[in-house]
C-alpha cells in the first residue's frame, strides 16, 4: 500500500471548508490529515475549526496567527507594511482575537512550530512559512530552486511543505529532494474562481503531490460574513476569487495574475 | 526559536557586532555610483561624474551569481547610479533571471519603447519575478523636479507608463521628504495622479531619507547620539539589520550594505564567501536600520517578527 497523507493549508476560519477537506480526504483513504497552521484570520466564527481539527485527529503545525492570537500579540506578524494593507489585517486580527475562545487560545500557543514523520523512506518536514521562520513567504516567483536545495539540506529534510501565501506550487530539486506549497482553504487563489483546495502527498517509489480543488458552500461563508460585519471586501474574494486586501506583499508574477 | 548573533561579549569590540544569518539579498551596485541625473537627497551622491564605483560587466555579475547558489541566495537587486545607463543591462538580467527574482532600482527615465519590449520578454522566458522600481519624489512636476532635477517627472511617468503597457507593475518608490501628516495625501495624490498618466494598477513604496551623501545638505546628517549602541539592541529583532540578510556586490569587491557603499569600514572582500564574515555596526547610518527596519528590500520576502 502507498503511503498518503492530506496536507490542508491555512483555514482562515473557514470552516466550512475544512469539513469539506477533510471529509474529502478520507473518502480517499489518506492515511493521515495534517494542517499547516492559520487557523483564524478573515473569516467568521473562528472558535468553530478547532472541534472540526480535534474530533477528526487532525494534527497541527503553529501558525504566525496562531503565534500571534495564541500568545496575546498585538498583530498577525504578517509583516505588511502598506498602509491599507495593515488597515485590513488589523481588523481581520482584531476580530479573530476578540472571538476565540480562551481554551482555544491556550490550544494553539502549545501548537509546534514543525511536524516531522517518514513517509515511503522519505524525511516529510511539514512547517508553516519556512523551516526557518513562521512568517516567511515562499512564493512560485522568488524562491529559486537553490534556495529550497538549501533549506532542504539546512533542515534534514526530503519533503518540505509550507502554506502562508496563499497560492500553491511545487517544485522538484536536485537529488530526489521536493518541496510543495499546498496553499490554503481558507479563500480562494486571486485565479477568479470560488473553490479552495488542500494538497495529498503520496509516495509510491517516489514522491507525487495532488492539488485538489474544493468546492464548499462559499455562499453560507460570505453571509456568515456579513452577519458578522466583516469587512465587505474581504466578502468579495469569497464570492469572486479575486483578492482585494493585503495585496502589496505579493510579488510581481503572482499579482499580475490577480485583478486588484 | 532563533539564537541572537549579537555577539555582545566579544572583549575587544567597541562596535556591536552582526552576523550574516543567510545570505537571502545579493545586491548589485551594476551601474556604480553613475547616474544620468543627480538628486538633492542622493545617499551616495551619484551623478554623471561620480566615478567612485564604476559599471560592472556581465561577467562580474556572472561570477557573483555562480557563487551564490552555493550560499542560497533568494533575491536579486539591481541597484546604482541609474542602471540603464550600463549597456550590458539587459543581458545580465536576462542571465540573473535563469537564477532566481530579480528588482532593479531605476529612475525610468532611460526606459523606451525598445528598452521596455525586451524586458517583457525577458520576464516571460522566465519562472522568476522580475521587479522593477521607479524612484519618484513627488505627484507633481513642481515637487519631484525640485529634489530630481528639471524635466525629470515627465520622462520619469513616460517610462513608468511604457513599462505598465509592457506588462510590468512598476513599485514607485518614494523617499519621504514630507511632514507626518501629511502621509495620506502624498500617497493618494501619487495614486491618483499615476492612474491619470496611464499606470492604471500604482503599487507605492515609501522609504525614509537616509542622512547621508548630498541628503547632509538637504536637512541635516546623523546626530552624535544617533549611534547603534550594545544596550540598544537587547531586546531587538536583529533581522531588521539589512547586514543580517544582505551584501552588495561592485565592480571593486564585495560590501556590506547599500547605504554604506563609500564607508570605508563597509568593504568586505573579494568574494561572497569573503564577505560573510560578521559587520561592527560603526556607522551612524546604521542607526537608519534600527530606526526603519530593512528597507532596502521588496515587499514579499516576509516578516521579521516570527
Amino acid at each position: 500500500m502507498p503511503d498518503r497523507v492530506a496536507l490542508i493549508g491555512g483555514v482562515y476560519s473557514n470552516y466550512l471548508a475544512l469539513q469539506a477537506a477533510i471529509d474529502d480526504a478520507q473518502r480517499r483513504g489518506v492515511d493521515a490529515i495534517y494542517c499547516l497552521g492559520d487557523l483564524g484570520a478573515f473569516g467568521p466564527h473562528p472558535d468553530r475549526v478547532f472541534p472540526i481539527l480535534q474530533e477528526n485527529n487532525v494534527q497541527v503545525v503553529q501558525g504566525n496567527y496562531d503565534n500571534s492570537i495564541g500568545n496575546d500579540l498585538q498583530d498577525c506578524q504578517c509583516g505588511y507594511t502598506d498602509p491599507r494593507d495593515n488597515y485590513f489585517a488589523k481588523l481581520s486580527y482584531d476580530y479573530t482575537y476578540a472571538n476565540t475562545h480562551a481554551d482555544n487560545k491556550r490550544w494553539m500557543r502549545d501548537l509546534p512550530s514543525e511536524i516531522r514523520f517518514e513517509l515511503g523512506g522519505y524525511r516529510v518536514l511539514l512547517c508553516h512559512g519556512s523551516p526557518r521562520k513562521m512568517n516567511e513567504f515562499l512564493w512560485q516567483s522568488t524562491t529559486p530552486l537553490h534556495f529550497l536545495d538549501k533549506l532542504a539540506r539546512d533542515h534534514e529534510a526530503d519533503i518540505i511543505c509550507a502554506t502562508h501565501t496563499g497560492i500553491h506550487w511545487q517544485k522538484s530539486l536536485p537529488n530526489d529532494k521536493y518541496f510543495a506549497n499546498v496553499g490554503v482553504i481558507g479563500r480562494p487563489e486571486n485565479d477568479g474562481q470560488t473553490h479552495v483546495g488542500y494538497m495529498i502527498l503520496e509516495v509510491n517509489g517516489k514522491p507525487s503531490f495532488e492539488y485538489v480543488p474544493l468546492e464548499y458552500d462559499y455562499q453560507r461563508l460570505a453571509k456568515e460574513m456579513r452577519e458578522e460585519k466583516l469587512p465587505e471586501e474581504f466578502v468579495e474574494t469569497i464570492l469572486t476569487g479575486w483578492w482585494t486586501t493585503c495585496l502589496e506583499i505579493l510579488p510581481a508574477k503572482e499579482r499580475k495574475c490577480g485583478q486588484y | 526559536m532563533q539564537t541572537t548573533p549579537l555577539d555582545i561579549a566579544a572583549p575587544v569590540t567597541e562596535y556591536p557586532e552582526l552576523h550574516l544569518d543567510a545570505l537571502d539579498n545579493l545586491w548589485f551596485q551594476v551601474s556604480g555610483t553613475l547616474c544620468n541625473i543627480a538628486c538633492d537627497h542622493c545617499f551616495i551622491s551619484c551623478s554623471p561624474r561620480n566615478h567612485s564605483f564604476e559599471f560592472m560587466t556581465l561577467d562580474q555579475v556572472e561570477a557573483y551569481l555562480q557563487e551564490s547558489v552555493d550560499l542560497g541566495v533568494k533575491e536579486y537587486y539591481f541597484t546604482g547610479g541609474e542602471p540603464f545607463m550600463n549597456r550590458q543591462i539587459l543581458e545580465i538580467l536576462e542571465r540573473t533571471l535563469e537564477f532566481g527574482p530579480a528588482t532593479v532600482l531605476t529612475n525610468g527615465m532611460l526606459v523606451k519603447e525598445k528598452t521596455a519590449k525586451r524586458l517583457e520578454e525577458i520576464e516571460a522566458a522566465s519562472p522568476y519575478s522580475l521587479e522593477i522600481r521607479v524612484s519618484m519624489d513627488g505627484y507633481t512636476e513642481e515637487m519631484n523636479d525640485a529634489i530630481r532635477g528639471k524635466g525629470v517627472f515627465k520622462k520619469a511617468m513616460a517610462g513608468t507608463k511604457l513599462l505598465y503597457e509592457h506588462g510590468f507593475l512598476p513599485i514607485i518608490t518614494v523617499t519621504k521628504t514630507w511632514e507626518d501628516h501629511k502621509d495620506e495625501e502624498v500617497m493618494n495624490g501619487f495614486t491618483r495622479v499615476l492612474k491619470e498618466h496611464g499606470y492604471g494598477r500604482p503599487r507605492l513604496k515609501i522609504l525614509p531619507s537616509l542622512k547621508l551623501g548630498k541628503e547632509i545638505a538637504r536637512t541635516r546628517g546623523y546626530h552624535k547620539y544617533e549611534m547603534v549602541t550594545h544596550e540598544m539592541l537587547a531586546e531587538f529583532d536583529y533581522s531588521q539589520f539589512i547586514c543580517s540578510n544582505s551584501r552588495v556586490a561592485t565592480n571593486r569587491g564585495v560590501v556590506v550594505c547599500p547605504i554604506l557603499l563609500e564607508a570605508e569600514s563597509a568593504y568586505m572582500g573579494e568574494t561572497l564567501k569573503e564577505a560573510t564574515k560578521s559587520y561592527e555596526l560603526q556607522e551612524q547610518a546604521c542607526y537608519t536600520c534600527y530606526l526603519y527596519g530593512s528597507i532596502c528590500s521588496n515587499f514579499s520576502s516576509g516578516g521579521t517578527d516570527a
